[in-house]
């Protein structure tokens, strides 16, 4: 649902139903990062998954700090009264800088982002916004497991989420090119009644923001920072399938903060959402599994899992359009259709090692353009004409090509400058322990050593006067 | 003395074990071992990308016994652990020279 650019009017007052709901759809949205952290670490070898999982967590710091400084500024700070709008491609970072402004003698603002008199603050409408850019950051990450420089990450992390995450969510969201405004891309394809365009290009909750641009970023990143060693070559074989399990079911409950969140209100369509999440998902699932089993000969439960994201990532843009028939068969074509992508990195060469293009670019693509055909009101399947697919046609292409070709200018000069990869050697012996001091498990209790040559530990009165002081010089 | 090693299935050490109690056996070391013989490894299939995995999991049994019990452990041994199909392991039997208790310093067959 694209937000209109209505300024609070009346006198507004704060529906507290929503505030509630809002309260809990952005902290299930937040806990879908340690979720994703423990679904692709466990998909990792075992040597590289605390660099897997602080990927993610370094996404949640980084990108949560930006937020706050300037990412709701650039993409939402025109939403209120004062803010202004460059060209539907971003907000200005510095009217909100910092979210002062959000704040009206000492209280948030309240606002309804939609038109439709459902007022919240506007301070968890910051939060949950926040969690979204943390998450399609965090996604990418799943690209280039294994073997890039942490620091190198972080900046990253920061540069693109600025560059890329907070321009296409304005785009999307914030009334820019790519929404139903009479100023996007629709509006010039088939025109605008009354400010709004004929056709509202429909993301619901971020299939073109999220993952279309997650996976498209993993796409290039992974070409910009090339293999692993030993890709396609030596085993690289999941170090822990049932915390892949455990994520997967961390992201699916997540999600419904994610989707049925994105309503911004606890209403009929949040309800229905919540219904398509879950009927798309349950069918992708069985879709993965489908093609496994003709093609591999098992139901693996990493396909379980694989196809439990897969449908979530393709009923995001369209779980406010469709049937929960609809939604059915979106979601297995969704989880088939990922189910055969994966392979394609062994054909074409590039390691994208935890397929965030096969799951997110793919399933992102295909729920996108799929909403165009199964949404009930406009949908071609549904006697919509075939509008609102060519309008979905064209969001899909143009943040594949806004968001491709940012990566690849970021991902290039950062290769030029910090460099991506960590030494060879770091990376045969496991990135863990060269980027982080650290190693996942100790489950022999052979390792040796003692306790205590760190800076936080007092060579003088953490140890016994007995042990000898010149071993540890 | 003699040190018996059997390379086993690890869900038939269970059985090994009471049987070579019953036998009158004491003591056993085990770990955990990995390999292969004729039975090869297996493949396993992550996301459509088929891994041959070559070392299958093993439990590694170790015994010390006196000389003239080192024929009927690996006979009891081979009997608790076999069930006829491929993979059942290995037993093989060793010479030692010297066996010592840490805690007494008794030496050769006192310290079985």
């Amino acid at each position: 649902m694209t937000p209109a650019l209505l300024p609070a009017a009346d006198t507004p007052t704060i529906n507290e139903a929503a505030t509630a709901f809002m309260l809990v759809a952005a902290s299930m949205v937040l806990l879908m990062t340690p979720g994703l952290a423990l679904f692709y670490g466990g998909m990792t070898r075992a040597k590289s998954v605390l660099n897997m999982i602080m990927m993610s967590f370094g996404a949640l710091g980084v990108v949560g700090v930006i937020y706050i400084l300037w990412g709701y500024s650039m993409s939402f700070g025109n939403l209120q009264d004062g803010g202004s709008d460059l060209a539907g491609i971003i907000a200005n970072p510095f009217h909100l800088f910092g979210l002062s402004g959000i704040f009206e003698d000492g209280a948030t603002r309240l606002i309804d982002p939609f038109g439709v008199k459902v007022f919240i603050p506007e301070s968890i409408y910051v939060g949950f916004q926040l969690t979204f850019a943390v998450i399609t950051v965090a996604l990418i990450s799943g690209a280039v497991a294994d073997r890039v420089k942490f620091s190198t990450w972080l900046v990253f992390a920061g540069i693109w989420a600025t560059v890329v995450y907070f321009p296409i969510a304005h785009m999307v969201w914030g009334g820019g090119l790519l929404s139903g405004s009479e100023n996007g891309l629709s509006a010039k394809l088939f025109g605008a009644t009354d400010g709004v365009a004929n056709v509202l290009p429909i993301d619901f909750a971020g299939g073109t923001v999220v993952h279309i641009n997650a996976g498209i970023a993993g796409l290039v990143l992974a070409l910009v920072v090339g293999k692993r060693l030993g890709f396609g070559t030596t085993a690289m074989r999941p170090q822990n399938v049932p915390i892949v399990m455990l994520g997967a079911g961390l992201l699916w409950f997540g999600w419904f903060g994610f989707n049925a969140g994105s309503e911004l209100a606890a209403d009929g369509l949040a309800s229905t959402v919540w219904l398509n999440t879950t009927a798309a998902t349950c069918a992708a699932m069985l879709g993965w599994l489908l093609v496994e089993k003709i093609r591999d000969g098992h139901a693996t439960s990493i396909g379980a899992a694989s196809g439990v994201v897969a449908g979530l990532v393709a009923i995001t843009p369209a779980c406010g359009a469709l049937s929960p028939v609809g939604s059915l068969i979106l979601g297995a074509v969704a989880g088939g259709l990922a189910a055969l992508a994966v392979g394609l990195k062994y054909r074409l060469g590039y390691d994208d090692s935890l397929d965030v293009v096969g799951v997110h670019l793919v399933a992102g693509l295909w729920g996108t353009v799929g909403a165009g055909l199964l949404s009930t009101s406009t949908g071609l399947f549904y006697g919509g004409g075939p509008r609102q697919l060519v309008v979905q046609v064209v969001i899909a292409v143009a943040s594949l090509l806004v968001s491709g070709i940012l990566t690849l200018v970021i991902g290039l000069a950062l290769k030029a400058t910090m460099g991506w990869r960590v030494s060879e050697d770091v990376e045969s012996d496991g990135i863990d322990q060269s980027e982080h001091g650290e190693s996942a498990y100790e489950l022999s209790g052979f390792a040796g050593g003692r306790f205590g040559t760190g800076s936080a530990v007092s060579t003088h009165s953490a140890r016994p006067a007995k042990t000898t002081e010149g071993a540890s010089a | 003395m003699k040190l018996v090693t059997a390379i086993i299935k690890p869900h038939q050490l269970d059985e090994v074990k009471e049987a070579l109690e019953s036998y009158g056996i004491s003591g056993m070391t085990v770990s955990e071992a990995s390999g292969y013989g004729r039975q090869r490894g297996h493949s396993e299939v992550y996301r459509g990308a088929e891994y041959q995995v070559d070392f299958v999991p093993k439990v590694r049994l170790e015994v010390l016994v006196d000389d003239m019990d080192a024929g009927s452990v690996a006979d009891v041994i081979l009997k608790a652990a076999q069930t006829g199909r491929i993979g059942d392991g290995k037993i093989w039997t060793v010479p030692v020279d010297d066996v010592i208790r840490v805690r007494t310093g008794e030496h050769g067959t006192d310290a079985l």
